[in-house]
This record gives C-alpha cells, sequence and structure tokens, in this order.
C-alpha cells in the first residue's frame, strides 16, 4: 500500500481501512466454523464495504463442489447467519471470486489445483498474490497442511506480495506440542505473517478493557494491590460439549479455555499501560504480565477441576459427561477447571487472581470481575452496613456487553441502611446494537496485516508454562469432582475460595 | 408509549418524560446524544423514521421541533407550544418529543429545546430542509456541537454550497458529504493499488447534486489537478475518471447499485456501491462529532474552481486564483509545457488554456509530467 496516496488523510476519518487487493482461502471450509462465522463475516465486511474491490474467496474441502455449489453454501449460510441484512449487490461482488478446491490434505493434485486456481485468481480479480490461508482444520491436520502449503510454492511471497497463516486454537495441549506447532508453521510462513485467533480479543468489550483502563483517570489510580482484593474471571457455559467428543476428551476445560481466553483476558486486566496501542507494545506488556504470573504452593488446594454429572439445565434434562456419547466412562477430563494464581510484580503482589470456566453451568456468560476492599474505616455501625458486599467493577464480556459498577448506597426511608446497588453501562444501549462480530474484525486486521488483536508465539508458550503444571498434579493426583448440570459447579470450588474468605459471584 | 401535551411548556415536557420512564420501567438509559430534528410538517415523518433508524445505532433523545406555518394574524400574535412524547417501543431506543410551535414561539424555538437537552451529552442539530445559512449563528444551531444540513434538499444545491463555504464553522456537515463516503474510499483504495500520479479528473453525474461537486472538490483538493464537473442522466454520481500516468483509473455506476472500477493493468472489477438511506447517513454523521477537517477542506475549495461548473461568477475568477502554497509551478510563471496526457479525455481537455496551449517544443511524455495544475477557463 503506497502511503504517499494523496486521496489518503489521516484527519480524514470517515474513510475506513479498507484492506488492500487479495484473496482469503479458507481450509475445512464445510466445517461448522466456516459456515456460522467466517463466511458471514467475509460477506459482513464486504457489506460494510471494508473489502478490496476483487476480493476472491477460495474454499477447500473434501466434498465434490463445483464451484457453482460452494457459492450457493456460502449463500445459505449468509443469509442464515449474516449480522447485516442481505443485498444482492454485495452478493454480485463476492460471488465473482468465489472458488472451490476440491481435495484432501494429501492430495498433491488438489494443492497444485489451488495453486492455479490463486494464479487465476490474480489474473482475473486483480488480487495481486496477495492471500491469507485460513486453517479451520483439526489440529492433527495443521503439520500436513501447512507441509503442502511449503511444497507447492504456496506460502511464497513474490514480488511484494504477502502470504499469510491464520491458525485456531487449540494451539497444541501443552508446552512441548505448542512448540513443535510454532516450530512447523514458523518455518513455513514468517512468524510475522501467522495470525492465531483468539476471538475473545476481537470483541468489542475486551478492547474496551485497555479503553477504560488507560484512556480514563478514574479507575486506573485504584487499579492495583492497594485497593483491589481479588479479581475473578469466569468463563461459562451452558451446553455440554455436544458432538465434540473426539476433540474435548483428554483435552478438557483447562486446556480449551484457560490457556487462551481466560489468560489473555487476565493479561488485559492487570498489565502496565503499553507505551503505545501498536502490537509490539501491547505484546510486550501482555508477556510481561504472563512471565510473572506464580502458582500457589500447594496445587491441591487451589485448583479444582469437575465434571458435569446428570442433572436439569434450564429446564431441560442433561446427561452427565462421562454418559455422553464417545466419552470414555472412565475419562478424567475436566468440564469445568478453577485455578488460583498471581501476578508477582509491584502492582498486584497478594491479589489472587481466580479463573475459572466449566460446561453445564448455570447460564452463558464471560466476565472479569474486579472485587475491591472493604472500606477500612465505617462510621456506621455494623447493622447499617451488615446488607452492604464488596464494591466492584465487573466486565461483562458476553453476553449484555457492557460494565456494572457496584457500590453501596443508602436505602431510602430508613433511618441508616447501607445495600448493594449497581450502575451499569451496556453496549447495547449506549453504542451501537450492532457491534462488529469479532470474526470480522479479526479476518479485516488479517488482511491489513495488523497484528494488534493476535496473541504471540511467547504469549501461547507462556501461557502453556502456566498451565502445564496444573495439568501435571492432575494427571497423578486424584479424579475430577462431579457438579450438577446447571448449577455453578463443584462445591470444593466454593470451599476453594472460603478457605481464603471469599465466594465466587454469581455471574 | 405516548403522552400528548397541548399548550405546554418545557418544564412540563420534562416531567412526561420522566413519568412516561418510571412507567416503562427504565428510569435511566444510556443515551449518547440530544438529536435536534428542525423541519416542517411535510417532512417530519421522514426526518423522524430516518432518525429512529439511526438511533439504534446511536441512543439518543430526538426533539424534533416543527415550526408551524399560521395563516392569519391573528393567529400569528397568539403562542403555543404542543408536545408529543415518547418513550418506549415508540421512540427507536431512545426518547421522542415532537414539539409544534405556533406564533411567536417559533422564533424562539431555542428557548424550548435548551431546558431538554441531556445534561453533558453532545448535542446535534440536523436541518432536514430550509437549512439557515449560517448554521453555526442560528439560535439553535448555536446550541450544537454538531450542524447537519442537506444541501441535496436545498433549491440551488450549487448555490448553496457556496452559502456553506461561507458561513463555515468546525462542526458544519453535510449529508450530502456523506453520501460519497463510499466513493471516496473506493478511489482511495484504487489510488492505494497503483503507482502513478493523476493528472486531471473528471467526475460526472446528475445535475443538482452537490454530492458530484463535493466529490470534485475534494479530489481538486486532495490532488492539486484540475478536475471537470461533468453531468449525466444519473442516478446520482455516475462515474469518476482519473487520468493517471499509468493510465485512466474509471469507478463507473450507472444504476445507483453496482459500479465498476477499472484500473491501468487490472481485470474489470465489480464493487457494491448502493446509494444510501437518509437513516444510514445520519448514522455515519453521529459516529464521530469531531469537527471535520476534509469536509471543511473540500467546501473552501469553492465550486468556482471546477472545471464545466457554468455559473456567471466564474469566468472572471477563474484566471485569478493562486495556487497558493500547493507544491507545483503557479500557472503565470512559464508557459505550461503540457496540456493534458494524449489520452486525457477529449471533453476535458479542449478549451485548454491560451498559456497552457501554446509554444512547447519539449512536450514531455505523459510518463515523465509532473501532477499539473492550471487555470481553466472554460
Amino acid at each position: 500500500m503506497s502511503s504517499s496516496n494523496p486521496l489518503r488523510d489521516p484527519a480524514d476519518r470517515r474513510l475506513p481501512r479498507i484492506a488492500g487487493p487479495s484473496g482469503l482461502v479458507i481450509f475445512g471450509v464445510t466445517g461448522d466454523l466456516s459456515r456460522k462465522k467466517l463466511m458471514p463475516a467475509v460477506y459482513d465486511l464486504a457489506n460494510r464495504g471494508l473489502l478490496p474491490p476483487g476480493f476472491s474467496l477460495v474454499g477447500f474441502a473434501r466434498r465434490e463442489w463445483a464451484n457453482e455449489d460452494f457459492a450457493q453454501e456460502v449463500h445459505d449460510a449468509v443469509k442464515e447467519h449474516a449480522r447485516t441484512p442481505f443485498r444482492e449487490e454485495v452478493w454480485q461482488q463476492l460471488i465473482q471470486g468465489m472458488r472451490f478446491v476440491q481435495g484432501t490434505f494429501d492430495d498433491d493434485d488438489a494443492f497444485e489445483r489451488l495453486r492455479e486456481t490463486i494464479g487465476e485468481l490474480d489474473k482475473a480479480q486483480g488480487t495481486g498474490g496477495n492471500f491469507a490461508f485460513y486453517l479451520s482444520v483439526p489440529p492433527g491436520a495443521f503439520p500436513v497442511v501447512i507441509q503442502q502449503l511449503k511444497k507447492h510454492g504456496l506460502a511464497d511471497q513474490t514480488g511484494g506480495s504477502w502470504r499469510r497463516a491464520v491458525i485456531e486454537k487449540p494451539f497444541g495441549h501443552d508446552l512441548r506440542s505448542a512448540e513443535d506447532l510454532n516450530t512447523t508453521v514458523e518455518e513455513v510462513f514468517a512468524p510475522d505473517q501467522v495470525f492465531r485467533i483468539d476471538h475473545y480479543l476481537g470483541k468489542e468489550t475486551v478492547q474496551n478493557i485497555l479503553a477504560l483502563r488507560f484512556a480514563n483517570q478514574m479507575f486506573e489510580p485504584i487499579w492495583n494491590r492497594s485497593y483491589v482484593d481479588h479479581v475473578q474471571i469466569t468463563m461459562a457455559e451452558d451446553i455440554g460439549i455436544g458432538g465434540r467428543a473426539g476433540y474435548y476428551d483428554g483435552i478438557g476445560a483447562a486446556r480449551d479455555v484457560i490457556q487462551n481466553h481466560l489468560l489473555q483476558l487476565m493479561a488485559l486486566t492487570a498489565m502496565e499501560e503499553p507505551a503505545s496501542f501498536d502490537a509490539d507494545a501491547l505484546a510486550a506488556e501482555k508477556t510481561k504480565v504472563l512471565g510473572a504470573v506464580k502458582l500457589p504452593g500447594d496445587l491441591g488446594a487451589n485448583t479444582v477441576r469437575g465434571q458435569y454429572a446428570e442433572g436439569w439445565q434450564g429446564g431441560e434434562k442433561a446427561v452427565g459427561y462421562l454418559q455422553e456419547d464417545g466419552i470414555d466412562p472412565k475419562s478424567k477430563t475436566d468440564t469445568y477447571a478453577a485455578i488460583k494464581v498471581e501476578v508477582d510484580n509491584r502492582r498486584w503482589a497478594g491479589v489472587p487472581f481466580y479463573l475459572r470456566t466449566g460446561k453445564r453451568l448455570g447460564r452463558r456468560v464471560t466476565e472479569i470481575a474486579v472485587v475491591f476492599q472493604r472500606a477500612p474505616h465505617s462510621p456506621f455501625d455494623h447493622t447499617a452496613t451488615e446488607e452492604l458486599g464488596q464494591n466492584a467493577i465487573v466486565i461483562r464480556v458476553q453476553p449484555d456487553e457492557g460494565i456494572t459498577v457496584r457500590f453501596g448506597s443508602k436505602v431510602p426511608g430508613t433511618s441508616m441502611e447501607i445495600r448493594d446497588v449497581s450502575m451499569d453501562f451496556a453496549y447495547g444501549e449506549s453504542f451501537t446494537e450492532s457491534s462488529p462480530e469479532a470474526y470480522e474484525r479479526l479476518i479485516l486486521d488479517v488482511l491489513l496485516g495488523d497484528s494488534n488483536l493476535f496473541p504471540r508465539t511467547e504469549e501461547v508458550e507462556l501461557s502453556w508454562k502456566i498451565l502445564d503444571p496444573i495439568e501435571e498434579y492432575w494427571d497423578k493426583h486424584g479424579r475430577p469432582a462431579q457438579y450438577q448440570s446447571g448449577t455453578w459447579g463443584p462445591v470444593e470450588a466454593d470451599e476453594m475460595l472460603k478457605r481464603d474468605g471469599r465466594s465466587w459471584r454469581r455471574p | 408509549m405516548k403522552i400528548d401535551l397541548t399548550d405546554t411548556t418545557a418544564s412540563k415536557i420534562n416531567k412526561a418524560l420522566v413519568k412516561g420512564r418510571r412507567a416503562i420501567g427504565t428510569p435511566a438509559v444510556g443515551m449518547v446524544l440530544t438529536l435536534v430534528i428542525v423541519t416542517d410538517e411535510e417532512n417530519a415523518y421522514d426526518a423522524l423514521k430516518a432518525a429512529n433508524d439511526a438511533s439504534l445505532e446511536h441512543p439518543s433523545r430526538t426533539l424534533v421541533v416543527i415550526k408551524r406555518v399560521s395563516r392569519s394574524p391573528r393567529d400569528r400574535t397568539k403562542s403555543r407550544l404542543d408536545a408529543e412524547v415518547r418513550v418506549g417501543a415508540d421512540a427507536g431506543t431512545g426518547e421522542t418529543v415532537i414539539l409544534r410551535l405556533y406564533g411567536e414561539v417559533s422564533d424562539h424555538a431555542q428557548s424550548v429545546v435548551l431546558p431538554l437537552l441531556l445534561p453533558d451529552a453532545p448535542v446535534v442539530v440536523w436541518w432536514s430542509v430550509d437549512a439557515p445559512r449560517d448554521p453555526a449563528g442560528d439560535p439553535l444551531g448555536a446550541l450544537g456541537q454538531r450542524r447537519v444540513t442537506d444541501s441535496y434538499a436545498a433549491e440551488k444545491p450549487v448555490e448553496e454550497l457556496k452559502a456553506r463555504a461561507e458561513s463555515y464553522e468546525p462542526g458544519d456537515t453535510d449529508l450530502a458529504w456523506a453520501r460519497i463516503t463510499p466513493w471516496r474510499s473506493m478511489l482511495a483504495a484504487a489510488l492505494d493499488q497503483v503507482d502513478c500520479e493523476v493528472v486531471s479528473v473528471e467526475v460526472a453525474g446528475e445535475e443538482a447534486n452537490p454530492s458530484v461537486e463535493l466529490l470534485a472538490m475534494w479530489l481538486a483538493d486532495r490532488l492539486h489537478v484540475h478536475v471537470r464537473r461533468a453531468v449525466s442522466a444519473g442516478p446520482g454520481l455516475t462515474q469518476v475518471r482519473l487520468e493517471t500516468t499509468g493510465g485512466p483509473i474509471t469507478l463507473h455506476r450507472s444504476d445507483g447499485a453496482m459500479a465498476t472500477l477499472a484500473l491501468p493493468g487490472q481485470p474489470d472489477r465489480a464493487v457494491a456501491l448502493k446509494r444510501r438511506e437518509t437513516s444510514e447517513l445520519l448514522a455515519e454523521e453521529l459516529r464521530r462529532l469531531d469537527p471535520d477537517d476534509t469536509y471543511a477542506s473540500a467546501l473552501r475549495f469553492g465550486v468556482d474552481r471546477l472545471g464545466g461548473i457554468q455559473s456567471a461568477s466564474q469566468r472572471p475568477e477563474a484566471a485569478t486564483w493562486t495556487p497558493g502554497e500547493l507544491p507545483v509551478r503557479p500557472v503565470h510563471d512559464t508557459p505550461d509545457p503540457a496540456a493534458k496526457p494524449a489520452g486525457a479525455s477529449a471533453s476535458a481537455s479542449a478549451p485548454a488554456s491560451a498559456s497552457a496551449g501554446e509554444g512547447d517544443p519539449g512536450r514531455p511524455t505523459p510518463a515523465q509530467m509532473p501532477p499539473v495544475k492550471k487555470a481553466d477557463p472554460q
């Protein structure tokens, strides 16, 4: 992109960032993620006018499809899942650049056809050789696809064009496998051309954590050990494992969620102010926090894992994890995990961070709660403040994105009775009810080559260093606790906080 | 819910708003701005509908100010304020108050509006029709950080643009400017993709559509080249053609929905460039409330300096404007060696100025040429 374009002006803020000429190749295009998220996101981007003219979308899968069948599939997916209304002219623009390549991942002919397709698109659509490869494939297929891309010269950047790889979690299942994966990928793609998608980081609310902390004056002074009692980060799902038995068993909640999403949220909550909002400065601060994480000495007392048992979830009967199809009845996989960690630096010394995640919990919710200490002195007598809890700032990541502040307030009509009230900021109320989907933002960033919102190799490896000792401990000691589906997790988790004189919020 | 108030005051309206909010159970809502719509009975419905749609993106308190025309002198001396308060499902995502002003009070609309503004939140004033000549100087306009006019709705759009340029204050903006954002971003993206200099430009669109002039002025202002405005049958903008040292770039849209982008040495590409609804334009306006310097700069370029505009005031001035600090040769210094590259559209280069046409023995090829700005008396 030429920087001397006279029509570009930083002061002209109506002009959106449009990606340069480029295309997106999706491997595993028949999968759920592709249908429900990626294709709709591509359409929504086009509809918002953010894709370059001639943008091309190439699907790669085993299914016997012609280009038209693929277009029909995308059409259906877009109609069903896109956020923005369907507009025929946008569709007509997109459809011209749609291609499908049939083949399996070990099929050399198929990759040769893919190469020809890309060459043809460069000619017909003017994509200029710039392609991102989105690997929406099972972790086992990663190395094969990456090697095939290398073998057929698809990863070669020639004459100023770029080739990028987009990969989804899991980024390995422990430190060693993560390192192996990184080696495999970075052997073929330069590190700055590898984009690891953690879709949480694409969410507006998560980006707003930085705005809240660093654009305001009123929060940062109390954002430290002098005022904060502890932090709770929760990601709860109400669903079970569904049809993902094959993927989930042996992985578990901690690897699936804590290692990436929750540790990233923690890093954003705890990090120091970056020197600027560019990718390097942000990554540097996040890396510092993740590097400063200290695990408690007694892992048995400060971590809990569980498995959902039979129960009722939201009015529906749910089977237990061990009774799910395709799950070994003796499985030790955790569907619930709660851990306590500390960030060992000047700002956070002694402040515990409690991270928990689970399936078949009360409801689907993700939130970060920063809970403050009680007032050091209260002029009111004990009965007046009996119902007063601790002040808290809660960042609601999903659903109902927003921020809640909890504090005490006098109950009207009483002589002096203080009770918790909450003050609420809801994104849906103050801003667009249709904020962009995380994948829209992330796909656009990939095409623009903007890596702010993507975790880097070091972050992934540091996160595994935090989780590996816990997983090892769990392997050797005991079994997951059972908790009834539809509740907020095993009693052991409540006891874990009770020992610290605290309790979990009901999110 | 709706509350009708006849012969009322701002404080009674405020009470009705609080009552309405209590009744629907949301005593405090996160409205981000107050939108004041100044309109007449004829346009009130459309304007309010657009504002309600836009409020999905920007929850706001919407105050619709309708000045009623009184027929008889006796009516004109009587003064009355009627209000319709809408909250909840009847008012998009915010609150709406429709104010009807009769008689003398219609000259003092700001006294009604001021007490109804949300505390702290920014105020946007939008004249859907009949914008004052000096929006910032208008008593209602003075209440707003942002003043939105629509020169498309004016009787004589080109004259209107001149008036806007004269009275421009930071915070002024024009829906006719918002209409061309997709064109501007597509043209900027097109120039991202080629490495060459623009030599001249032609912008074509229907007559009496100020968006065409605004786009042409923006291009002239940014590119420092001669820009010609051509008239086509429409709808709206139909074509932009950039003559560059690498060949022509055209963005052509004949049906108001699908455009074709042609870049030198690249295949033609279809791009969706649909004309947008008023609600979308308004939502874009409300997204950023800081002064739009790019608009100011384009507007101040001046309609008269565009080629192809037939205007009485234009002829004598065209030869005398100075290029200012622009990094190009002043027109009068040297005989301009190059009129236009050979491939330039004939219509644009035909009436080349006298100075440009004469004595150019060492005429450079288009590729060697610097971008040239020249006076072009029609």
